[in-house]
């Protein structure tokens, strides 16, 4: 037993990619990494959409999926090149001793089967427990990862537990069979913020409990940090920087790493409100059609003229369903919305063409907003045409001053959305709303698609773009830190309800109601140690109780 | 009442009513439509006495919704009332054509099924490779040609040129289920050629579908062998959409027995639909479409209940 | 244009063969289509290219003759069902409501019969003659092609870009043309290859069944038909329609397959 228990060198990693209209060709995909990892240690594997840390996470179990190929390199695991092993060889080592967390494990989990089942089937059929161990294991497991009901839980099937506790599920049963190594793959992406909490605070507890080592691996710089030893930060294939997790967070010496470290810390001052609202959303009631429940409960919001109101709230808090009442999509049961002085017809038919131009729309996915057979120009050029009757070079001149000023300029006006960038296409969006002259943008969730970094920039312009156009963000999100960098008022919603309203720096700052104080400590911080303080302070309170 | 009875019951009761408004239609597409029955049948030279004796027989002078109750009380009850033509009660001539039908299709089905699913496999295990690409160009060129075509292709080849099997499919109650067979073989040929190909390729979507699926991964990824992956993970998933593409080919394979007998003359339900329609003998007409129409909605039920019984949302609901 | 691929080429190439054949049939034919010229069943000769038919006819012909038949009722019925099937599906997904449900039940009542039992149904009461056959299989077949745009209509309908053109306050005429439209094209252009092989096949079968084209007209489904008896004897002459059946099938395939590919791949298509 060497003292490394995964060791990778100059691991490289091809794919085959299926361009339509044209031949399929290699690519590689992952340029020669290195890396190790002593027994009880995890290591952080972090970067960008395309950066390869799954990729490679799946390599140290000599797996690669779809068309991926491991081309050159070796991964030894246990004193062992898992890349010369014969299949039998490999089979051992996938579920033994490497195990696999993934993503969603919602997908993950087979839906015909109980929980338990699956959970103890590897540790079986790897012979490292009998059939009763594995399961009495897997209960200790089940209690350890706080999941309600350990001794029944496994009896249930997938569907029949709730998100959160299927990713505990998981965990388990890639524990179960007391493996050296645990690859997470983005376990806690999928989750809302408070869930996300619990999850981590299990993972790392069932890390430390069971001296397992671990590849963990997420886009999210800030949550890698409250779990690893050591942190490796990748782009496109590449290793960008690889260092103990203090001098990465504390010190780091690469560019691109200090980019992530900032990331999410653009400071905006808050202004104070200094004229009538644009916006006044009164006593708003709302439900879906056909259903028998209230998804909106009087909520009254002002929104400031040139200034940004944030709705925060988790999935289902209703957020996205006042922007559809504010839209007019979706007419609400009582109350009304005034809007530059007048009040708006409560459905979008009644509405004048002035109050749809004043009042404009961004959509989280930027794909799907624009229509795939429309250029840039058209796309941008169509609210000049609809709203002002602009047409030939007025119209150009216009469009190029607008791509101008989202910072694409005019090579950009005759290419299709499908050849643009997820940052670039929620560029064009946001110029096409801005072709209006609106007084007001609602910005439903616009940069959670979106990698950290491109989330940054479009967070700047936005800010950028408010003080030239003077126009009003209502900004919907589920991100804390994006609340922080943009707005002067904040709304927190919570189950359909306003739970707590008014400016940033109120808002933000104690004394806290439950439900704010839950949403605010739960959103990672880029700092050493932070997840050890929640939990501490979580106990002590739940301790006073 | 647990949902999974609940959606049952729902789902027949839907069949049932769908086949009651299938009997509407098919009433009133042979009643209500333009076109003198009577006309039809005795041909444009017909004396005018004629024409209103047989209106008078035919029952046309009843208000269209009395003849339907009482067609639809009878077909009920077994009686599917005389054909214009011969005069002979249709339930007891389609009798045996009715099981000589059945007996054609069950072998097609015998032969087609598992056949399609093999190879459904191995285009699945050879996915874009030689022997998926020769499947999905044979069924290409297979959904191209009707299926009399494919008959009379394979009768020339085979019954004509090679003398290995009869070219006309004649069967009576004298044979043995080994002469049977032998008269039939022709037909069964043809059928399962025409439902192979979409059977296959519908069965090769279905299990890539959940080939697909990250619990496969995650039990590649426990060290499984390819035979505990696809027999414990892949199977129970894959059975109700594979028994959903069998039964939607079955049903369709019910309508390509209609053309099949008439091309090998085999004495079934097909050819005597198709021989009163030119007869215009309009109570055999309603009699068979109603028999088809029942087969292929029950079919088609059958598909749904297996999808039902199989998803473990509904039978273990939260 | 320029890379076209291969097979879309061959494809291309023998369906616009046929369609020319077609339309050119009069021209084209060596002899007059119900004229006995020759024996029963002569082999093929210089004089008669694919031989003689059942009483003495040119079988090249026939089959001339024959394609222009099938071809112009499988296109009408196309033309028909596309029509009627797209515009009802169109309005159907903007509608909503329960104009959306009536019509989609009664579409899957009617799809809930065999296609082929239903028309034998209804033509058993009805004057079999060319009008009719079209309308009969074009307004059958229109209930897949509703289907089909309907379910094109409904998923492009949600898009974000639709949402936004209707916040934009344009009207329902710009969003059916210019927003959904566009982008349902492909997937119906491609049906609509299907629906013509369809109506191809369709209306051989009931020809062949007697209950098509009726003689002395000549069409492929018929000339099947006409020569059947043959085969025992060893005559292929009921196979040389088949033949054409199929090249024409596959070859209209092969374009509405390059047409579908080329246009969910085009620029990445639509996601």
């Amino acid at each position: 037993m060497s003292d490394t228990l995964l060791k990778v060198r100059d691991l490289k990693i091809g794919a085959t990619i299926y361009p339509p209209g044209e031949k399929p060709r290699d690519i590689e995909i992952v340029h020669g990494v290195s890396f190790d990892l002593a027994p009880g240690k995890v290591l952080g594997l972090i970067g960008e959409s395309g950066a390869g840390k799954s990729t490679i996470g799946l390599a140290s179990m000599a797996y690669g999926r779809g068309g991926v190929k491991i081309t050159g390199g070796e991964v030894w695991v246990n004193g062992r090149d898992v890349l010369k092993s014969k299949l039998g060889d490999i089979r051992k080592l996938r579920g033994g001793e490497v195990t696999y967390v993934s993503q969603s494990a919602a997908a993950s989990f087979n839906p015909a089967k109980k929980i338990m089942e699956q959970v103890v089937e590897a540790a079986v059929e790897q012979k490292k427990f009998s059939r009763k161990e594995a399961e009495a294991r897997a209960r200790t497991l089940f209690a350890k990862l706080g999941l309600p009901d350990p001794e029944n839980i496994g009896e249930r099937y997938p569907h029949q537990v709730s998100g959160g506790q299927l990713q505990r599920c998981m965990t388990a049963l890639a524990l179960c069979p007391e493996p050296d190594l645990v690859v997470f793959d983005e376990p806690t992406t999928a989750l809302d913020v408070t869930t996300q909490i619990d999850v981590l605070m299990a993972i790392k507890e069932a890390i430390r409990d069971t001296g397992v080592a671990a590849l963990y691996i997420t886009h999210d710089l800030a949550v890698v940090a409250q779990v690893s030893d050591d942190i490796m930060v990748l782009k496109m294939g590449n290793t960008v920087e690889y260092g103990p997790v203090d001098q990465i967070i504390n010190n780091p010496q690469e560019e691109y790493t200090q980019a992530l470290v900032s990331v999410r810390s653009i400071e905006h001052e808050e202004k104070a409100p200094t004229a009538e609202p644009v916006l006044s959303v009164r006593n708003i009631t709302a439900r879906y059609k056909g259903t028998q429940f209230d998804v909106l409960h009087n909520v009254n919001v002002d929104l400031y003229p040139g200034q940004t109101l944030a709705v925060v709230g988790e999935s289902g808090s209703g957020k996205s369903t006042l922007a559809r009442v504010i839209t007019g999509l979706l007419p609400p049961r009582e109350g009304e919305i005034e809007f530059a002085g007048r009040t708006l017809s409560p459905d979008l038919k009644g509405r004048s063409r002035e109050d749809l131009r004043e009042l404009q729309m961004i959509y989280q996915m930027a794909d799907v907003a624009m229509n795939p057979r429309q250029t840039v120009g058209t796309i941008i050029g169509r609210p000049l045409e609809f709203y002002f009757g602009m047409r030939g070079k007025e119209k150009r001149k216009r469009i190029i001053e607008l791509l101008d000023e989202i910072e694409l300029g005019e090579k950009f006006m005759d290419r299709y959305p499908a050849e643009l960038s997820g940052g670039q296409k929620q560029r064009v969006c946001i110029a096409r709303s801005l072709a209006a002259k609106p007084k007001m943008i609602i910005c439903d969730e616009v940069t959670s698609a979106l990698d950290p970094l491109v989330a940054d920039g479009i967070l700047k312009l936005l800010l950028e773009l408010q003080k030239i156009e003077d126009v009003a963000y209502l900004f919907i999100t589920h991100d804390l830190a994006t609340v922080r960098a943009i707005s002067d008022n904040i709304a927190v919603m919570y189950q359909g309800k306003v739970q707590r309203y008014g400016s940033k720096s109120k808002v933000l700052s104690p004394p806290f109601d439950d439900y704010t104080d839950l949403l605010l400590s739960s959103v990672p911080e880029m700092k050493l140690g932070w997840l050890e303080e929640v939990i501490a302070h979580r106990k002590m309170e739940s301790a006073g109780n | 009442m647990s949902p999974v009875v609940k959606l049952l019951a729902q789902r027949i009761a839907l069949s049932l009513l769908l086949l009651l408004l299938i009997s509407v239609v098919i009433f009133a597409g042979t009643m209500v439509l333009p076109g003198d029955v009577a006309q039809s049948i005795l041909g444009q030279s017909a004396t005018p006495e004629a024409l209103a004796n047989l209106r008078a027989e035919l029952g046309v002078n009843d208000p269209p919704v009395q003849r339907y109750f009482a067609w639809l009380f009878g077909a009920i009850q077994g009686d599917l009332g005389t054909a214009l033509t011969s005069g002979q009660d249709i339930s007891e001539a389609l009798a045996s054509r009715f099981w000589n039908t059945l007996f054609l299709a069950f072998w097609a089905a015998v032969v087609a099924v598992p056949l399609a699913i093999f190879l459904g496999l191995v285009a699945v295990r050879f996915k874009d490779r030689w022997p998926d690409k020769l499947i999905s160009g044979v069924t290409l060129a297979s959904i191209s040609i009707p299926e009399f075509l494919i008959g009379y292709v394979l009768m020339y080849l085979v019954a004509v040129k090679l003398r290995w099997f009869p070219s006309v499919a004649m069967i009576n109650d004298n044979m043995n289920l080994f002469e049977k067979l032998n008269a039939i073989a022709l037909p069964i040929a043809v059928l399962t050629l025409v439902v192979l190909a979409h059977m296959m390729r519908m069965t090769r979507a279905a299990i890539l579908n959940v080939m697909q699926s990250a619990y496969i991964e995650t039990a590649e990824l426990k060290g499984l062998n390819a035979f505990q992956v696809i027999y414990r993970h892949a199977f129970p998933n894959a059975i109700a959409p594979i028994v959903n593409v069998v039964m939607l080919n079955l049903a369709y394979l019910v309508v390509g027995v209609v053309v099949i007998e008439v091309v090998f003359v085999y004495p079934g339900m097909g050819q005597y639909l198709v021989d009163h329609v030119s007869k215009r003998d309009v109570p055999v007409v309603q009699a068979c479409g109603l028999i088809f129409a029942a087969v292929y909605i029950g079919l088609n039920m059958i598909a749904d209940i297996v999808a039902i019984l199989s998803n473990p949302r509904l039978r273990h609901p939260k | 244009m320029k890379n076209i691929p291969i097979s879309a080429l061959i494809g291309l190439f023998f369906t616009a063969l046929y369609f020319l054949g077609a339309i050119f049939a009069p021209l084209l034919a060596p002899y007059g289509v119900g004229e006995v010229v020759g024996d029963v069943w002569e082999p093929a000769s210089s004089d008669f290219l694919l031989g003689t038919d059942n009483i003495g006819r040119d079988l090249l012909t026939r089959m001339i003759y024959g394609g222009q038949t099938t071809i112009f009722i499988a296109t009408a019925a196309t033309l028909l069902s596309f029509t009627t099937g797209s515009i009802l599906g169109f309005i159907a997904a903007e509608a909503g409501g329960w104009l959306d449900q009536a019509m989609s039940r009664f579409v899957d009542l009617i799809m809930s019969i065999p296609t082929l039992i239903f028309a034998l149904v209804v033509l058993s009461v009805m004057p079999v003659t060319i009008p009719i056959l079209i309308v009969v299989m074009g307004l059958l077949d229109s209930t897949r092609v509703y289907r089909l745009a309907r379910a094109v209509a409904v998923d492009i309908e949600v898009m974000d870009y639709v949402e936004a053109a209707r916040l934009r306050g344009e009207k329902t005429s710009w969003i059916i043309f210019r927003e959904i439209l566009p982008n349902a094209l492909s997937p119906l252009v491609a049906e609509m290859g299907l629906r013509f092989i369809f109506a191809v096949l369709f209306v051989s079968t009931l020809s062949f069944l007697g209950l098509g084209v009726q003689p002395p007209a000549a069409d492929w489904g018929g000339i099947v038909k006409e020569n059947k008896d043959g085969i025992v004897y060893g005559i292929p002459a009921a196979l040389i329609p088949a033949f054409a059946i199929a090249t024409l099938a596959i070859s209209v395939n092969l374009v509405a397959d390059w047409v579908l590919n080329r246009t969910t791949s085009l620029k990445g298509g639509r996601g």
